[in-house]
């Protein structure tokens, strides 16, 4: 089995509203994976049910083939798989330096330990240092996150979301609201960051979509209507007609 | 033994009305405005004590009204002066905002009218037993109390079913996060909200000022138990709080009219065990532990259905 | 996490001290007093992990209401389990019959000061020391995001549960030393009004800061035995003290000073304090008009017809002085007037300074 997510008839219903109906996906492992669609297809509710922000109303969610459907989002962590939010989700009132050490502590196998100091511990020091570095905050290490800038913001979020070193990351919008210039200055470090990694990320931006993601998927009304190469999802005469016809009009 | 069970039923029935008065209130202001009011009791007690008072100057009825209209007025303030202020710093300033209340209603109540009992008495003209059951006479004066809250009741179902702000209050209970987007007028209705539910907790407390004890400390010992009917009910649900407040008046009523003990139904302990702790789980009535059973209750309910009897929300 | 029933943890810890006193001395079991205290950190422990279960399933109001109904379960059953509580009486010992060490009886109240300042200090160290661990630095970060937490691998239940068990056992060491001090242990230990006042300590000090409620439970300590001495309502006062730091300064006591930090650091906390001084005056009018209002109405309340001449806050006055009424009237309603236009000079200065303060970058 080489997918890291695999979703079988995956369904969410909301009182009535039925807003993802039957979605199949496979991300297979190591692969760029993006999922686009019009506002309101449902891609959102797609993360949170891979992440176990909601649970399924039926249908049954594989990470690295075990199943995850219904679990709470600490355990689908546990096993691997991390996801950044589309509205920045950081610890407002604690610095740089304290959001990325939090979600360093369990991964590095310090739980809940109220015996250790943790200044006191250099594999954590080391590891939060380097992700620091690697999202260009080293400067603002002491701030707290609720005072960054926006797109100091979204480059902690993503920074929380890798630090934990899990092996499927999934990104919701990470340059969501960002001007031009500032998505493209985004873009090189996801790639960077999520290098030997899996990748499922959900983006507006199609520049940012064809030039990062090895395969794309297609979600329309709940549905994925395609999934395949950029080139393939380019030339897709439903994917025109559904999404890219839209855009257009 | 039917003697026992239909007065304690009747009885019951009655302290169940009167918790859903007040808990009704309660339930409707949590889920509007989410503030928990820790002071609701607070004026349940202040009903009783001003109806205590309007009744010694102009007699029982006027006090009906006027009390639970002055208690409603001061609610509807401390919305707008108090809560409203607090509302920006978050839901658990809110909640002691209203303990601070709770604390100095019930100290401004012991100066005016001191600690003990005050003689608030059943007016003279519902002061006679009603019909008698098997000897025992029931006065009539807690008919008229049953009467009164199954009046509340029925008005207030209608208001919530008929009027536009009862639309808007049933709309704030299944989706309270809209709640800020119902237009220009929110404060207003916040602070009718929590007028009404505040006047009605006055409403309870004016007609069981005369039928219980009306004392300084009454609401310290109300207000836990009006948690519980909230939190067993289901938060923020309405027939789930009618539902806990009969359990609960039931549940307490019939503890009381209990004498059994695990010692009346097994004999007595023997006695190398008497002076032990035993003794007393051994030996405790029914009525005893009554005190105790609405607690009881909380603990079982959130072990085996924490969102609550009707409840459909977790928090 | 707001816990309305954080006496439990206190009067049980208290009540198994008492008893670990009276077994040890009956068995001379070769422990000292100055280790009870551990005793009842431990009581206080286990019943937490007990009740804390449940109760920390919710978080926020939820949780408050909870922990008010497991506190009232508690403390109705220490009244019907007569044997061990002691009923309405209590339970009551002998500090001085367990074994000594280094000859001291613990019999004189000094010695019993230095047990309490050796524990208080003993178990500050080891709170502060708490908070720097993995676990103290993830309670930080429930408290600030729960939901996010859940993203980092860890389950909020399970940190306020640890939070809870720890809260439950330094309660519980406290407790114990109470009832050392007393030596005596009663149901008023478990009861409401012991938790409410940990409370108002902890929100007038100021919650999210360490040293918050150390400040706060010493300005309420202090407090109530100050007014008791001057004035017979000090409750009232009390409850309207909390009232108006609850509504005002959020931040409790620290919270307003630690507000001035950034202004020291710019340096321009020195032009607010003029400001400051202006709105002293009428701001004290008002107050002391409110004062003088609360004390007229309670003489009038309490004492009817008895000897007007009351003293206040050591103060003497006439209480049915019509020119004592008509001073009191002027002083709450005009020092109130005067006083709100200075609160708004107040904040317009500080606008002022923290915006320079953040211009120079040392401030938010």
């Amino acid at each position: 089995m080489s997918n890291a997510i695999e979703l079988h008839g995956v369904e969410k219903t909301f009182g009535i509203t039925k807003v993802i109906q039957n979605i199949d996906l496979k991300v297979a492992k190591g692969e760029r994976h993006a999922l686009i669609g019009p506002n309101g297809a449902g891609k959102s509710t797609t993360f949170n049910l891979i992440s176990g922000y909601m649970k399924p109303s039926s249908g049954t969610i594989l990470l690295n083939g075990q199943d995850i459907s219904g679990l709470p989002p600490f355990q689908i962590n546990r096993r691997g798989l991390s996801r950044s939010f589309q509205v920045t989700n950081v610890f407002a009132k604690m610095t740089v330096w304290e959001n990325l050490r939090c979600a360093v502590l369990w991964a590095t196998g310090h739980r809940y330990a109220f015996w250790k100091n943790v200044d006191n511990l250099p594999e954590v020091r080391e590891r939060t240092a380097q992700i620091l570095q690697d999202i260009s905050l080293v400067a603002r290490r002491d701030v707290p996150a609720g005072l960054l800038t926006y797109a100091e913001q979204r480059a902690l979020e993503i920074g929380i979301t890798i630090a934990g070193g899990a092996d499927v990351i999934l990104l919701d919008e990470p340059t969501a609201g960002m001007s031009h210039a500032e998505t493209e200055r985004a873009v090189e470090p996801i790639r960077r960051l999520t290098e030997g990694r899996t990748l499922l990320i959900v983006e507006h931006d199609m520049s940012v979509v064809f030039g990062l993601a090895d395969r794309i998927s297609v979600l329309v009304y709940g549905e994925v209507i395609a999934s395949g190469t950029p080139d393939e999802i380019r030339g897709n005469k439903k994917v025109k007609e559904a999404y890219l016809g839209e855009e257009a009009a | 033994m039917l003697e026992l069970f239909v007065i304690s039923t009747l009885n019951g029935i009655l302290f169940g009305m009167l918790l859903f008065l007040m808990a009704s209130g309660l339930t409707v202001i949590f889920s509007m405005l989410g503030v928990l009011n820790f002071a609701h009791a607070s004026f349940y007690m202040l009903g009783a004590f001003f109806g205590f008072q309007i009744s010694k100057w102009f007699g029982f009825w006027p006090a009906l009204v006027i009390a639970p209209l002055l208690a409603g007025a001061l609610g509807a303030m401390v919305e707008r002066y108090g809560l409203r202020q607090v509302h920006k710093y978050g839901h658990v300033p809110e909640l002691l905002f209203t303990f601070g209340l709770a604390f100095a209603i019930e100290e401004i109540v012991s100066i005016v009218w001191g600690k003990s009992p005050v003689d608030f008495r059943v007016p003279a003209l519902l002061d006679f037993p009603a019909f008698t059951l098997f000897s025992t006479n029931y006065p009539a004066f807690k008919i008229f109390m049953l009467v009164i809250s199954i009046i509340i009741f029925v008005g207030l179902l209608i208001a919530l079913k008929k009027t536009r702000v009862g639309l808007i209050v049933q709309a704030a209970l299944t989706h309270p996060h809209m709640v800020g987007h119902l237009g220009h007028n929110v404060g207003r209705i916040f602070m009718l909200v929590f007028g009404v539910g505040t006047a009605l907790a006055a409403v309870a407390g004016v007609i069981a000022g005369p039928a219980l004890v009306t004392q300084s400390n009454m609401a310290g010992l109300l207000g836990p138990i009006l948690f519980v009917v909230v939190v067993v009910g289901g938060l923020g649900s309405l027939p789930g709080a009618f539902l806990a407040s009969l359990l609960i008046g039931l549940v307490q009523t019939f503890a009381v009219s209990m004498n059994g003990s695990l010692a009346g139904a097994f004999g007595p302990l023997s006695p190398d065990l008497a002076t032990t702790w035993l003794s007393d789980i051994w030996n405790v009535t029914i009525a005893q532990i009554a005190p105790i059973m609405p607690y009881v209750l909380l603990v079982l309910i959130l072990i085996f259905r924490p969102m609550g009897l009707l409840g459909t929300r977790e928090t | 996490m707001l816990s309305f029933g954080h006496a439990v943890y206190y009067g049980l810890g208290g009540f198994l001290a008492i008893h670990a006193i009276n077994i040890i001395a009956r068995n001379k079991f070769a422990i000292p007093l100055p280790l009870v205290p551990l005793i009842g950190g431990m009581a206080g422990l286990i019943f937490a992990m007990l009740l804390g279960w449940v109760s920390t399933k919710r978080s926020g109001t939820a949780f408050a209401m909870i922990s008010l109904g497991l506190a009232e379960l508690v403390a109705s059953s220490a009244l019907i389990l007569r044997t061990f509580f002691g009923g309405e009486a209590g339970v009551s010992a002998n500090r001085t019959k367990v074994l000594r060490l280094f000859d001291w009886s613990f019999g004189p109240q000094i010695q019993i000061y230095y047990l309490v300042a050796a524990w208080t200090l003993i178990a500050v160290i080891a709170m502060y020391a708490l908070t720097r661990t993995p676990l103290g630095r993830m309670c930080n970060a429930v408290r600030d995001n729960p939901e996010r937490v859940q993203f980092v691998g860890y389950d909020p239940h399970v940190i306020r549960y640890f939070a809870f068990c720890f809260a439950g056992f330094f309660a519980g060491i406290a407790g114990a030393l109470a009832a050392i001090n007393f030596e005596i242990a009663n149901s008023a230990y478990l009861g409401a009004v012991q938790s409410g006042t940990v409370l108002f300590a902890t929100y007038i000090g100021g919650v999210g800061f360490f040293i918050g409620p150390i400040v706060g439970a010493i300005f309420v300590t202090l407090l109530s035995l100050g007014l008791s001495d001057l004035t017979q309502v000090w409750q009232l006062y009390f409850g309207l003290i909390f009232i108006a730091v609850v509504l005002f300064a959020p931040g409790g006591l620290t919270g307003l000073l630690m507000m001035h930090w950034p202004l020291i650091k710019a340096g321009t906390l020195g032009r607010m304090i003029p400001a400051y001084l202006i709105a002293f005056v009428p701001t004290l009018a008002m107050l002391v008009g409110f004062i003088l209002c609360v004390e007229v109405i309670v003489f009038h309340m309490v004492h009817a017809g008895g000897d007007s001449h009351i003293k206040a806050f050591g103060i003497p006055f006439d209480a049915e002085n019509r020119g004592v009424w008509g001073i009191a009237t002027v002083l709450l309603i005009g020092g109130f007037f005067i006083a709100r236009m200075t609160w708004k000079m107040i904040a317009a200065r500080w606008d002022d300074a923290l915006n320079e303060a953040r211009a120079k970058g040392v401030a938010a």
